[in-house]
C-alpha cells in the first residue's frame, strides 16, 4: 500500500491517545470520589487500553514492532500523542471535563473512520464507535448533572475546568503533513474535518450545562504533541508506567 | 455440505467464564465453524468488547474443547470481521443472562439510544421503574441499575 507512512501517523496518533489516556484513566482506580466514578474511570481505561492494542496490532502488520514492544520501549518523542491526554489527572472536574473533551472527538472520529478505504481499521471503527458511546454518554451526564443541575460550587468547578481544558483539547486536532493524502485516499477526511464537527457536538451539550466555551486567543493551541513535542508530564509518566517491563520484559502474570 | 452441527453443540460447553450460565455461542462470539479438506477445525470469535481481559481466556477455552474432538488441528482466531453486537444473543442467552440475576439487554433496531437504560427491567421483580446507576459495572459488559419497585441494585448485560 503506497500511503503507509500516513496511514501510521494516523495510527500512532490515535493508539498513543489511546494508550496515554488509558493510563491517566486508570490512575483514579481506588481515587473516584463516589463508587461508581472510580468503576467509570476504571472501565474506561480498560476499554482505552483494549482500543490501543488494537490500533498498534494494526501498526505491527503495516512492519511495526509487537504491541507491547512499541507501547513500552520508546521514547517520548517518539510518541504522537496531544497534550491534553499528558497532564495529570488534577481534581474530578478536571479529569471529568477532559474525558468529555476528548472521548466526543474520540467518538467522532471513529464514526469518519468507519468508511475509511483503509479496512482494517474501517472493520475496527464499527466495532468500537458502540464502546466510546458509552463513554461519551457518561462523561455528558456528569458534565450536565454539575454544570447546570449542581451548585455554585460545582458550576464555578467545571466552567474553570472548561476555560483550562478547551485550549487544550484543541491540540486534539494539530493537523498533520499527510491530510491532503489521507483525504485523497478516502482514508480520513481530516483533523479539520474531525475539529468542525466536535465543536458542534460539545456546544449544546455545555450550553446545556450552562457552561460557556472559552474564546480561545492562540492559533495554534497546544500543538506539537503529534510531531513528538510534549509536555513535562509525559516523560514521568512513561517511565512510571514501563518500569515493570524495563524490570523484565518477558515478565507475564 | 458437512454437518457441522456436532461442533457448535460442543462449544456451546464452553462457557463465558464470568457469567457460566451463558455458552459462547449463545453470547454470539462465534462466527464461524468450519472444517477443511484436511480435518482441521476453523473457528473465528469475535470480541464483545475489544478491552475485555477474558477474552483471551474464551479463545483458549474453545481450543481446548476442540482439541478433545477428533480433528487433525484446531485453528483458532479472533476478527473483527463481523462486529459483535447484543443483538446477537439468542433467546437461550438471554434467558440464561437472567438466570444469573443480569438484565439481559435491551434488543434494538437501528441506531442504539442509551437512554434505554434508564428503564431497564429489573431482573429480580420484573418493575420497570428503575434507575441507571452507571452505565458502567464490574465488567466492561455490564452497568449498574436500581429498582424503585423492588429497592434492590442489580447489574445488566449492556446493550452494544
Amino acid at each position: 500500500m503506497s500511503n503507509d507512512a500516513a496511514v501510521k501517523d494516523l495510527l500512532f496518533r490515535m493508539a498513543d491517545d489511546d494508550l496515554i489516556i488509558a493510563h491517566r484513566n486508570s490512575e483514579w482506580t481506588g481515587l473516584g470520589p463516589i463508587m461508581e466514578e472510580d468503576i467509570a474511570f476504571s472501565s474506561i481505561a480498560q476499554d482505552k487500553l483494549g482500543h490501543s492494542l488494537a490500533l498498534y496490532t494494526l501498526l505491527q502488520g503495516l512492519g511495526e514492532a509487537e504491541p507491547d514492544t512499541t507501547a513500552f520501549t520508546r521514547d517520548e518523542a517518539q510518541f504522537r500523542c496531544c497534550h491534553l491526554v499528558e497532564y495529570p489527572i488534577g481534581g474530578y472536574d478536571f479529569s471529568l471535563m477532559r474525558h468529555f473533551l476528548f472521548d466526543m472527538a474520540d467518538m467522532l472520529r471513529f464514526e469518519m473512520l468507519e468508511s475509511s478505504s483503509f479496512e482494517p481499521l474501517a472493520k475496527l471503527a464499527a466495532k468500537v464507535r458502540g464502546e466510546i458511546k458509552y463513554h461519551v454518554f457518561h462523561a455528558a451526564t456528569w458534565v450536565e448533572q454539575l454544570g447546570a443541575k449542581g451548585n455554585e460550587e460545582s458550576h464555578a468547578r467545571m466552567q474553570s475546568s472548561l476555560n483550562q481544558v478547551y485550549p487544550l483539547a484543541l491540540g486534539i486536532f494539530e493537523p498533520s503533513q499527510y491530510e491532503a493524502e489521507l483525504a485523497a485516499a478516502g482514508i480520513f477526511a481530516g483533523e479539520a474535518a474531525l475539529q468542525e464537527k466536535w465543536a458542534a457536538a460539545v456546544a449544546p451539550i455545555l450550553e446545556r450545562s450552562n457552561l460557556r466555551i472559552p474564546s480561545v486567543a492562540d492559533p495554534s493551541p497546544a500543538y506539537g504533541g503529534r510531531r513528538g513535542y510534549h509536555t513535562e508530564h509525559l516523560q514521568p509518566m512513561l517511565t512510571e508506567m514501563t518500569e515493570v517491563f524495563r524490570i523484565d520484559p518477558t515478565a507475564s502474570w | 455440505m458437512d454437518d457441522l452441527s456436532h461442533i457448535w453443540e460442543a462449544l456451546k460447553d464452553v462457557k463465558d467464564p464470568e457469567i457460566p450460565t451463558v455458552s459462547l455461542v449463545d453470547l454470539g462470539v462465534i462466527t464461524s465453524v468450519s472444517v477443511d479438506d484436511e480435518n482441521v477445525v476453523h473457528v473465528t470469535m469475535t470480541p464483545t468488547f475489544v478491552g475485555c481481559p477474558a477474552m483471551e481466556y474464551m479463545r483458549n477455552e474453545v481450543v481446548e474443547r476442540l482439541e478433545r474432538m477428533e480433528f487433525s488441528g484446531v485453528d483458532v482466531r479472533m476478527n473483527f470481521d463481523i462486529p459483535w453486537s447484543s443483538n446477537r444473543i439468542t433467546d437461550e442467552g438471554r434467558a440464561a443472562l437472567a438466570t444469573f440475576g443480569l438484565a439481559p439487554p435491551v434488543a434494538y433496531e437501528g441506531v442504539l439510544e442509551l437512554e434505554v437504560l434508564n428503564n431497564v427491567a429489573c431482573p429480580l421483580c420484573g418493575g420497570h421503574n428503575t434507575t441507571l446507576r452507571s452505565p458502567f459495572g464490574p465488567t466492561l459488559c455490564r452497568s449498574i441499575h436500581y429498582c424503585n419497585s423492588c429497592g434492590q441494585a442489580f447489574e445488566g448485560f449492556k446493550p452494544l
